[in-house]
C-alpha cells in the first residue's frame, strides 16, 4: 500500500487542508519507502515463519504465492476471472447506485411514500443480503446475473440510505429561495435538491463500493465457473494455499482500484468543496 | 401593493403556543421604501416570510396586489439574514440562477449575469465559489441575484447586520440606487435605527414579540439620499430621537 489508498478513507485528506498535525511532517518519499519497506519486512518474516515455525500447507509463502501470480498471468488464465468479477462488480455497483440514488431522492421528497414504505424498507434493510443468494441463483441462474444482483442489492441500500438522509439535510433556506425565484417543483429537485446531497450520496458510494465487490465474490464462491470468488473457493477445495493467497491479493489490488475511481469521481464532481480550502 | 389585514402567527411548541405576530394592520404602497424595526426575535422575520407566502398567517390575511397571499410569492425578492447563494455554483451561475430557472439560454444569461455582476462591483470574482468570498460580497452577489431577477417588491431582513459600518455605508448606498433604477417597493426588516432612518420612508416600530406595530413615522427626507453625509442633518437628528424615545420602551421593560 502506498499513501493515495490510506487517503483515500477520509474525506479530506491532512495534506490537502494544509494542517499538519506533528511540528514536522515526514516527507511524501520518506514515507513511501517506508511503507515499502514495511511490507517488505512482513513478506520477510512469512517466508521466515513458513515451513519452520508453522507448516507451509497452512499459510504457504511469498515466493509461491508469487509464482502462482505469475504463472497465472503468463498463461492469461487470471484474466478471465478478473474480468468476470470487475464486471459484475461494476454492473452490480451501476445499478445499484442508480437505483438507491433515485429511491433515496423519491422518497426523500414525498413524506407521505417514506412513511408509507419506512416498516418494509427497515425489514428489507435489517435482512442479511447475503441470505437472498440463493433465490438470485433461483431467479437469474448460475450465470453472472445472480452475481450482478446480490452486489446490487447490497450497494442499493446503502446508496438510497444515504441519498436519504442527504435530501432530507438540504437546508430548506435554498429550496425557499428557489421556489421564490418561480423554480418548478422538478427545479427545486434537479438544481438544488441534488446537488446539495451530492456529497451524502458520494459518502454512500464510497461505502458501498467494497460491498458491490463482496456481494460479487461472494455469489462467484456459492455457484459459479469463473470468477475471483470461484477461483478462491475452487484453489480452497484443492488444499492449495498459494492459489487462495494469490487470489485475495488480487481482491484487494482491486479494491483499492475501485475506490480510487471514486474518489477521482468526486473530485471532479464537487470541485467547489475543494477549491477554497 | 401590499395589505396586511388583521394579521397573526403563532407557533405551537407541543401544546404551548408562542405568538410571533399579533393583530397587525399595514399597508405599504408602490414604490414606498418601509423599515420595520424592533427589539431581536420579535417577529419581524415572521412577518417578512408571511409576505413571501413561506408561512401561512394563523389568522388574518396579506393581500398582494388585490390578491390574497396563499401560495409562495413569487413575485417578491426576499434576501434573507443568511445569505442562500448555492455553495456549488460559482458567483456567475449563482447570480444567473433566476434567468436559468426561467429558461434563458447559456450566452444570453451569462451576458447579463457579468453585467449586474459590475453592477454590485463583484468583477473579477465571477469564476468564485461562494466559500472563498467574503461575507459582504456575499451579499453583493444576493443583491445582484435578486436585481437579475428584477423582482417589483424586494423583502429584506436584517441584511447587512453582519458587515462592518464602512461596508454597511457602501451597501446602504448601493441598495438606494439600484432600488431607485429598477423602482422597486422595498421591505426591510432591521434592528439598526439608523439604517431604517436613512434608507427608509416609512419607518414601524414594532413591540416586543407578538409583534404590533407601536409607531408609525414618516421620514421627509430628501431623495435622492447621501447616505454617508444624511445623518448629520438636523431634520434625520429629529426623527431619529423620535423613534428611539419609542423603541427604547420595548428595550427597558427588557432590563426589568
Amino acid at each position: 500500500m502506498s499513501t493515495p489508498e490510506l487517503k483515500a478513507q477520509g474525506a479530506v485528506p491532512a495534506a490537502e487542508t494544509g494542517i499538519s498535525h506533528a511540528p514536522r511532517r515526514t516527507s511524501g518519499v520518506v514515507m513511501a519507502l517506508s511503507q515499502l519497506a514495511l511490507g517488505l519486512a512482513i513478506l520477510l518474516m512469512w517466508q521466515g515463519a513458513s515451513g519452520r515455525l508453522v507448516d507451509n500447507f497452512f499459510i504457504s509463502n511469498p515466493i509461491d504465492v508469487a509464482a502462482r501470480l505469475y504463472h497465472w498471468t503468463a498463461d492469461g488464465s487470471i484474466f478471465m476471472h478478473i474480468v468476470a468479477t470487475v464486471y459484475a462488480t461494476a454492473m452490480g455497483f451501476i445499478i445499484g447506485s442508480v437505483g438507491g440514488a433515485l429511491l433515496g431522492v423519491w422518497l426523500g421528497v414525498s413524506p407521505f411514500a417514506s412513511r408509507l414504505l419506512s416498516p418494509y424498507l427497515n425489514a428489507l434493510n435489517a435482512l442479511p443480503k447475503v441470505a437472498l443468494a440463493p433465490l438470485f441463483v433461483l431467479w437469474f441462474g448460475l450465470g453472472i446475473e445472480s452475481k450482478i444482483a446480490l452486489a446490487a442489492v447490497l450497494v442499493l441500500f446503502l446508496v438510497f440510505l444515504n441519498t436519504f438522509a442527504g435530501v432530507r439535510e438540504v437546508d430548506q433556506d435554498l429550496i425557499d429561495g428557489a421556489r421564490l425565484m418561480r423554480a418548478t417543483r422538478a427545479q427545486v429537485i434537479l438544481k438544488v435538491i441534488i446537488p446539495s446531497a451530492m456529497s451524502w450520496v458520494f459518502t454512500g458510494l464510497k461505502i458501498a463500493m467494497p460491498y458491490a465487490l463482496i456481494g460479487a465474490v461472494l455469489g462467484e464462491m456459492i455457484a459459479a465457473n469463473r470468477g475471483l470468488g470461484y477461483l478462491v473457493q475452487f484453489s480452497g477445495s484443492q488444499f492449495d494455499t498459494a492459489g487462495v493467497f494469490a487470489v485475495l491479493f488480487v481482491i484487494a489490488l482491486l479494491a483499492v482500484a475501485l475506490n480510487y475511481a471514486v474518489d477521482a469521481m468526486q473530485g471532479r464532481i464537487e470541485r467547489w468543496r475543494i477549491v477554497s480550502r | 401593493m401590499i395589505r396586511i389585514e388583521n394579521l397573526s402567527k403563532s407557533f405551537y411548541k407541543g401544546n404551548t403556543a408562542v405568538d410571533a405576530v399579533r393583530d397587525m394592520n399595514l399597508a405599504i404602497a408602490r414604490h414606498e421604501i418601509v423599515a420595520v424595526i424592533g427589539p431581536s426575535g420579535c417577529g419581524k422575520s415572521t412577518l417578512l416570510n408571511m409576505i413571501a407566502g413561506l408561512y401561512t398567517p394563523t389568522r388574518g390575511r396579506i393581500v398582494y396586489k388585490n390578491a390574497p397571499v396563499s401560495d409562495v410569492n413569487t413575485d417578491v425578492g426576499y434576501m434573507t439574514q443568511k445569505d442562500n447563494l448555492l455553495p456549488w455554483r460559482s458567483v456567475r451561475d449563482n447570480v444567473a440562477f433566476p434567468l436559468e430557472l426561467a429558461g434563458v439560454a447559456k450566452v444570453e444569461r451569462s451576458r447579463r449575469a457579468d453585467e449586474v455582476i459590475r453592477h454590485v462591483g463583484l468583477q473579477g470574482f465571477e469564476e468564485r465559489y461562494p466559500n472563498e468570498l467574503s461575507g459582504g460580497m456575499r451579499k453583493r452577489a444576493c443583491l445582484g441575484r435578486m436585481l437579475l431577477y428584477g423582482a417589483e417588491t424586494v423583502l429584506l431582513d436584517e441584511p447587512f447586520a453582519a458587515l462592518d459600518a464602512q461596508l454597511k455605508l457602501a451597501m446602504h448606498d448601493l441598495m438606494l440606487r439600484l432600488v431607485g433604477e429598477n423602482r422597486q417597493t422595498v421591505v426591510l426588516v432591521t434592528h439598526d435605527l439608523m439604517e431604517a432612518v436613512t434608507l427608509a420612508d416609512r419607518v414601524l416600530v414594532c413591540t416586543r414579540r407578538p409583534a404590533t406595530i407601536a409607531l408609525e413615522q414618516r421620514i421627509d427626507l430628501a431623495r435622492p439620499r447621501d447616505v454617508l453625509n444624511v445623518r448629520f442633518t438636523n431634520a434625520f437628528k429629529e426623527h431619529y430621537d423620535a423613534l428611539w424615545d419609542r423603541l427604547r420602551l420595548e428595550y427597558q421593560e427588557d432590563r426589568v
